[in-house]
């Protein structure tokens, strides 16, 4: 029997230890589909329902470029939203359009089958070993909390470095250094060893400098192409930005701290609203009250749960007084638009903070 | 020599351009037609303003604004080229330091400004549709048969405008068409469009957006006598309309090119320079992405559009 070819979906920087994790668990050929570009969203705006989220439009199409690249496994996961029934459509339509592949849906209905995704396995691999897959799931779960950890150092000092692109340089050279990892110590060496150089670069950054919280629906924050770069468009204005979303957060940390948020923003919300609703409002009310200039709000079109949070985030930002903007990206977005309302946006803040 | 400033609003209905001497007093103001060609547009405008221009000025600051600000930036040679966000709000404060709301409702975007002590607190734009925008209504006008100049004191006229789905340009259209056929009455129907774009507009853009007053309406639109009575109807306020309202952001250019002055003078004779652009779609990657490359006097002076940053 020939050797499978395993894909899954792009999400920023993390195919990097999805990659990883796969390599070292299955015995397998690992395909990482093209980069996200104009071709994939075409791709899945054609053979998407019109009005689902975007999310979806990038996932199928990426899903079509690693098919037509001849891959015959795919990875999907799923989430407390609409995303809990990608896997079941994007399955249905890939079949009806006559590829041959195997769909593995790591989180249906909401819950994790361990027994079949090892079975799954089982059959890609009649090697898979559930203790060595255990380790190295324990090992890619670190990188992800360093690739995080050095992603937020980056987003509060990008705007302010000397050397043009010396961040998106150093941060790339440790994401090449992280895929050959041995094991956790052998990482955890090679994390430490670029995040002292990382922090070693120069910048300028004022004290009094302009502070920014990004909020919003997961894959849009996440994927830079889904956001049209709006994180590297701030910090061209000499923004410090700040983001809670992130894969480690999702993974590992949402259970315990959407409590936390729920409690802190009991006034404005009671209970959970699907997705990262409720983590934004309380995100909202803690940017509101720790001297954050604005906020903003940006989401996929159609994104039910951030539609319900955005008018408690509105009424929250009145409340302080502090401005917000709202962003609803699509596949056919004009940059230009977004682009005059973050200077206006810009210019705003510039003016209240004169005042 | 007078110093003055010029400032160029360029949207993609009209072109404004006016010139302010040092006490941001306006000497000359044109207001001319875009056609979709803005290159041409200005270089019209500039004409016209440089003719009539009294020989003691010199023009010490250029700015631009609106949709094409970034080429008509270059063009021009600009010194400070703005989003129309900013200088509608910096023109309207310099006639209305007090105001509270400015309304704008241009050809194709349309936007509000809230502001205190003269200070922008919030604003949004419309995202997604032309629906309630000058564009719209332009173009129902011309269905209808009615010069958009008397579209305004038409609408006054009726009594009771029918009701339209203003929710979408598509529906709204239908909607209209189907009312006519009904046999209403023309003014009705006018009054009908107008109240829609209101409706609209505070559905869509005024969304959980504190409304009060001094409320300063703007835009071609404003001058629509309709859609200002409307505006009043609705809001329960009074809607200030400046003689100058169509110009406001090409003030507020002006204003700003003046407090970014950088010391040098400018001539407005661009006609003599040629100004070309050429659109191409880079195939080097999977982006494809479409470049816009600008050419003054046959050289490359800047290409727009590049993901990668190669261009």
């Amino acid at each position: 029997m020939s050797k499978k070819t395993i894909s899954f979906p792009h999400m920023g920087n993390y195919s990097i230890p999805v990659e990883y994790l796969l390599h070292h668990i299955v015995d397998a050929n690992i395909l990482i589909a093209p980069k996200i570009s104009s071709r994939t969203i075409e791709l899945g705006t054609k053979y998407s329902p019109e009005f689902v989220c975007t999310p979806f439009k990038y996932t199928l199409g990426t899903f079509i470029e690693a098919l037509d690249m001849k891959a015959d496994i795919l990875i999907q996961a799923g989430g407390g939203c609409r995303y809990g029934y990608y896997s079941e459509l994007q399955n249905q339509i890939l079949e009806d359009l006559g590829y041959q592949f195997t769909y593995i849906n790591l989180i249906s209905q909401g819950k994790t089958d361990i027994c079949k995704i090892y079975r799954e396995f089982k059959k890609i691999d009649s090697h898979f070993h559930i203790i060595k897959a255990l380790y190295y799931l324990f090992v890619t779960s670190k990188m992800v909390k360093y690739m995080d950890h050095v992603d937020d150092y980056i987003r509060m000092n990008i705007g302010f470095e000397i050397k043009k692109d010396s961040f998106i340089h150093a941060n790339q050279l440790m994401l090449e250094d992280f895929k050959k990892a041995k094991g956790f110590f052998h990482l955890r060496h090679m994390y430490l060893k670029h995040f002292r150089k990382i922090k070693k670069i120069p910048i300028e950054k004022p004290s009094n400098c302009f502070k920014i919280g990004v909020i919003g629906e997961l894959y849009t924050l996440m994927e830079p192409f889904a956001n049209y770069d709006l994180e590297m468009i701030l910090a061209k204005y000499g923004i410090e930005v700040k983001r809670y979303t992130n894969a480690h957060y999702l993974l590992f940390e949402k259970k315990k701290e959407v409590k936390k948020y729920l409690k802190y923003a009991r006034e404005y919300i009671q209970y959970r609203m699907g997705a990262d609703a409720a983590d934004n409002i309380g995100r909202t009310k803690y940017l509101c009250t720790h001297d954050y200039d604005g906020i903003i709000h940006i989401k996929s079109s159609f994104c039910t749960p951030e539609i319900g949070a955005m008018p408690i985030i509105n009424k929250i930002c009145n409340q302080y007084d502090v401005p917000v903007l709202f962003f609803s990206f699509d596949a056919n977005t004009s940059k230009v638009g977004i682009e005059t309302r973050l200077e206006a946006f810009y210019d705003m803040i510039e003016m209240r903070r004169k005042k | 020599m007078k110093p003055c400033y010029l400032g160029i609003d360029i949207g993609s209905i009209s072109t404004k351009g006016v010139i302010l001497d040092e006490n941001n007093e306006i000497i000359r103001s044109l207001y001319i037609w875009t056609e979709g060609n803005p290159i041409e547009a200005v270089r019209n405008l500039l004409d016209g303003l440089k003719d009539d221009l009294p020989d003691c000025y010199e023009i010490k600051g250029i700015g631009t604004t609106g949709s094409a600000r970034k080429l008509i930036g270059l063009m021009v040679d600009a010194n400070i080229v703005k989003n129309e966000i900013t200088a509608h709000a910096i023109g309207t404060l310099s006639t209305y330091p007090d105001v509270h709301t400015i309304l704008e409702i241009g050809g194709q975007d349309s936007k509000i400004i809230l502001l205190e002590n003269g200070i922008i607190t919030d604003y949004s734009m419309n995202t997604l549709c032309a629906a309630g925008t000058g564009s719209f209504l332009s173009s129902q006008a011309k269905r209808l048969g009615i010069p958009i100049e008397e579209f305004g004191s038409m609408a006054l006229e009726s009594q009771n405008p029918v009701k339209i789905a203003a929710r979408c340009t598509v529906f709204a259209e239908s909607d209209l068409i189907h009312k006519a056929q009904l046999g209403y009455e023309k003014k009705d129907i006018v009054a009908g469009l107008c109240k829609s774009i209101v409706l609209n507009y505070l559905n869509n853009v005024g969304k959980g957006k504190k409304i009060k007053g001094p409320i300063v309406f703007q835009g071609g639109v404003s001058k629509n006598k309709g859609v200002v009575k409307y505006f009043e109807e609705v809001l329960g306020e009074k809607v200030i309309v400046d003689p100058n309202s169509h110009l406001m952001g090409a003030i507020g250019i002006a204003i700003l090119a003046h407090n970014n002055a950088v010391g040098k003078t400018y001539q407005l004779n661009i006609r003599d320079i040629s100004f070309e652009t050429k659109g191409m779609e880079c195939n080097r990657c999977s982006n494809h992405c479409e470049l816009l490359k600008i050419y003054k006097d046959q050289k490359l002076v800047d290409s727009w559009g590049s993901k990668c940053g190669k261009f």
